[in-house]
């Protein structure tokens, strides 16, 4: 097989997902817009996109602010392929990552007057925990009792936004400040590195995306990862504890996701505010998806997710299409994905894979008989 | 006996707990429409995986069939009031506009499961994955909607009004008791009722049921002795998307007159484990579903009049927060207690593919 048709039979369902529902993005824009002001204006289409392209990678700064959206994708992409890796479906990445702010806001608070050498990765750091120990609760539950994970982390995805809701009306809030807020992080902040926001983020977000390549290909505790995903059975007859490898991957599912909040609560944002909300978790989701759970298609999708996040308010104040269009995109993207099967007989691709295919798993454990023997 | 009762309720935790209970008791009749307001979304999202995994269909996408239920009961009622006019009829004030966007809404739910239904048992995709995806193009889709119809700060079909027992009704002994307590509610709310009633007889009782109870087991099995599997599957999915549309409805269109962004906020995925600590049958998930509603219900209460003594105290010293988690903190420590021993039907989530005619 030449490898030009290699790298097709790898791409060419992503793109054609892509494409696909880049036509049913038109198709919603005309309609509805046909439908609120009754007039039918297929231009609006292009316009919506053009519009963004050019705020997605029109020009330097626009780049810097894709690349910035990139991150917390790529991180969050990261957590949720760690754990399709193991056959765990992390939905709680959105939880994880209001913790994981969280947890970088109480200490970078409490830091905030501290070298910035200290101050900053302590924070990070400290972030990255809290997320660990807020996936740690989902992964004991399913290898102790065998509740899915599907449930428990949307579960604590809504406790995480109470808890956060609290801790910044409660003991960090500003006194004296009209609504609730806590202090800016001042030194704990992650340091500007390229044009007005591009945060150090930026680099060590890839370098994530290295270890998580590094760590599942490269290690024993990857291969136990990966094995358990692929064939749990397989792995406990191997002698491999899968209970372990569960908690142990939802840990690290969660360390990545709290890495995410961490680095936008730290880069971007530096504050918290009661409402501190995020759809990074839906996103992560999608990401890895798209992605098909490589470190290299991880990076890809995120920095497409990332662009059209950051031109769709383009889009919104240029065109007048509601920036919630990028969603509509992205679910469809994944629908097409998922219907890949019919996909590749439509389109005559036989050889094509949709990266789905070391994902069956969930739906096997999702009584909980893999409540683990 | 004085003594006693005083030596126990000075133990602390056990004299907190009786208090709880006491105070659980004494405001239960004041609180029980909140409770079964709030169960009802829950258990028509049960009802819908309890018939969708009955038959061997795993359906996470529950959640994103009831946003777009809600959403389409209360954007359909904007358009269909200055075509059919909105003059309330005589029982829940139902115009016409709010019985057309209610039959639309439902329509809606089972269009959305027929996607899953084609993505899980025809496609044969993941149904986890398949069922994710739907709740991502939902919320992804009615905020899209919402953003474009709020624009114009629109005036929809209202709600459904409350049915008021009449006194005949209140004085029969005990069913005038549960219409007064309980059954106050809109239609949709009481046609729970009668949606739980039914279904549990025809699942156990009915040659349908029995069908679907065996495609959930042994869909291979069912298929020799004549049950077309897939088209059982099919019809059962899509059933169950009109229940959770209903549920879905119920919010944006009896417990409130209009639509948020995200309104569901997850009763889709507590109803799943409703059905699950329910056994899989329709009886018990509605009776977990008033479990789970029952901590809204309770935290409603302890917020507006809260119990005296200890308890009080204790509880006056939680955030109001805690008491917004609380449902979802219920489901994850009832879900972990039941799960492991409660057996789902042995073909769920198994796709199904036909053995090739020889």
């Amino acid at each position: 097989m030449s490898s030009v048709r290699r790298v097709w039979n790898l791409i060419s369902l992503p793109l054609i997902s892509i494409v696909l529902s880049v036509v049913v993005g038109s198709i919603v824009i005309i309609a509805s817009e046909w439908l609120v002001t009754n007039e039918l204006k297929p231009g609006l289409a292009f316009a919506a996109y053009a519009a963004l392209v050019q705020g997605g990678v029109g020009n330097f700064n626009s780049i810097v602010n894709t690349l910035v959206n990139t991150v917390p994708l790529l991180l969050g992409g990261l957590s949720v392929g760690l754990a399709f890796k193991a056959g765990l479906f992390n939905i709680g990445a959105q939880g994880q990552f209001l913790i994981g702010a969280l947890g970088a806001v109480i200490v970078g608070v409490e830091l905030r007057d501290a070298p910035g050498v200290i101050a900053m990765p302590v924070s990070l750091l400290a972030g990255m925990l809290a997320g660990a120990a807020w996936g740690f609760i989902p992964g004991f539950l399913k290898a102790t009792s065998g509740a899915h994970e599907v449930v428990t982390t949307i579960m604590l995805n809504f406790v995480a936004i109470a808890t956060l809701a609290w801790a910044v009306s409660g003991p960090l809030d500003v006194e004296g400040s009209p609504s609730p807020i806590t202090l800016a992080v001042g030194n704990a902040s992650l340091p500007i590195i390229l044009g007005r926001n591009g945060h150090l983020g930026l680099v060590y977000a890839p370098l994530m995306a290295l270890a998580y390549g590094w760590l599942l290909f490269r290690t024993t505790r990857g291969f136990e990862i990966r094995t358990a995903g692929a064939n749990p059975d397989a792995a406990r007859y191997a002698g491999m504890s899968p209970r372990r490898i569960i908690v142990g991957t939802m840990m690290g599912a969660g360390l990545l996701a709290g890495m995410a909040g961490a680095t936008e609560l730290l880069g971007v944002t530096r504050h918290m505010t009661a409402s501190y909300g995020t759809t990074v978790g839906f996103d992560a989701i999608a990401v890895a998806l798209l992605g098909r759970t490589s470190p290299i298609g991880i990076v890809l999708a995120a920095l497409l997710f990332g662009a059209m996040r950051s031109g769709a308010s383009a889009m919104q104040i240029q065109a007048g299409v509601p920036a919630e269009l990028v969603g509509v995109l992205q679910a469809t993207i994944l629908f097409f994905l998922v219907a890949s099967p019919v996909i590749r007989r439509v389109f005559r691709l036989k050889g094509a894979k949709s990266g789905l295919e070391d994902a069956g798993t969930f739906t096997k454990t999702y009584s909980g008989e893999a409540a683990i023997r | 006996m004085a003594d006693l009762i005083n030596t126990v309720y000075g133990l602390p935790v056990i004299g907190l707990i009786v208090q709880f209970v006491g105070y659980s008791i004494a405001v239960l009749p004041d609180i029980a429409p909140i409770i079964f307001g709030a169960a009802v979304p829950i258990a028509f999202a049960a009802m819908c995986g309890v018939m969708c995994e009955r038959s061997g269909v795993v359906n996470i996408g529950i959640e994103g069939t009831m946003l777009v239920a809600a959403f389409v009961g209360w954007a359909a009622g904007i358009f269909l009031v200055p075509l059919v006019g909105s003059d309330p009829g005589p029982v829940f004030g139902a115009s016409p506009a709010l019985v057309i966007a209610l039959v639309l809404a439902i329509l809606s739910g089972v269009v959305v499961s027929a996607l899953h239904a084609w993505l899980s048992i025809s496609v044969r995709a993941d149904q986890i994955i398949s069922g994710t995806i739907i709740n991502i193009a939902a919320f992804g889709i009615t905020g899209y909607l919402n953003t474009l119809l709020a624009k114009s700060s629109p005036t929809g079909a209202g709600a459904f009004t409350d049915f008021v027992p009449p006194d005949w009704l209140i004085g029969l002994p005990v069913i005038g008791w549960i219409f007064e307590t309980f059954l106050a509610q809109g239609p949709l709310a009481i046609s729970l009722v009668a949606v739980v009633v039914v279904f549990q007889v025809f699942l156990f009782r009915s040659r349908w049921g029995l069908r679907t109870r065996s495609v959930g087991e042994h869909p291979r099995a069912a298929e020799t002795v004549g049950i077309d599997v897939i088209r059982l599957r099919y019809r059962n999915v899509l059933l169950g998307g009109g229940l959770a549309a209903m549920g879905g409805a119920y919010l944006s269109m009896e417990a409130t007159a209009s639509f948020q962004q995200g309104m569901t906020a997850g009763r889709g995925f507590i109803g799943l484990a409703a059905m699950i600590v329910g056994r899989w049958s329709p009886l018990g998930g509605f009776g977990a579903a008033l479990l789970f509603a029952s901590s809204v219900g309770l935290s409603q209460s302890i917020r507006i009049a809260p119990p005296s003594g200890d308890l009080g105290r204790l509880l006056a010293g939680l955030p109001g927060q805690f008491f917004d988690a609380l449902p979802y903190l219920v489901t994850i420590v009832v879900l972990a207690g039941v799960v492991g021993r409660s057996i789902p039907p042995a073909a769920d989530g198994q796709p199904y593919e036909r053995e090739a005619a020889s």
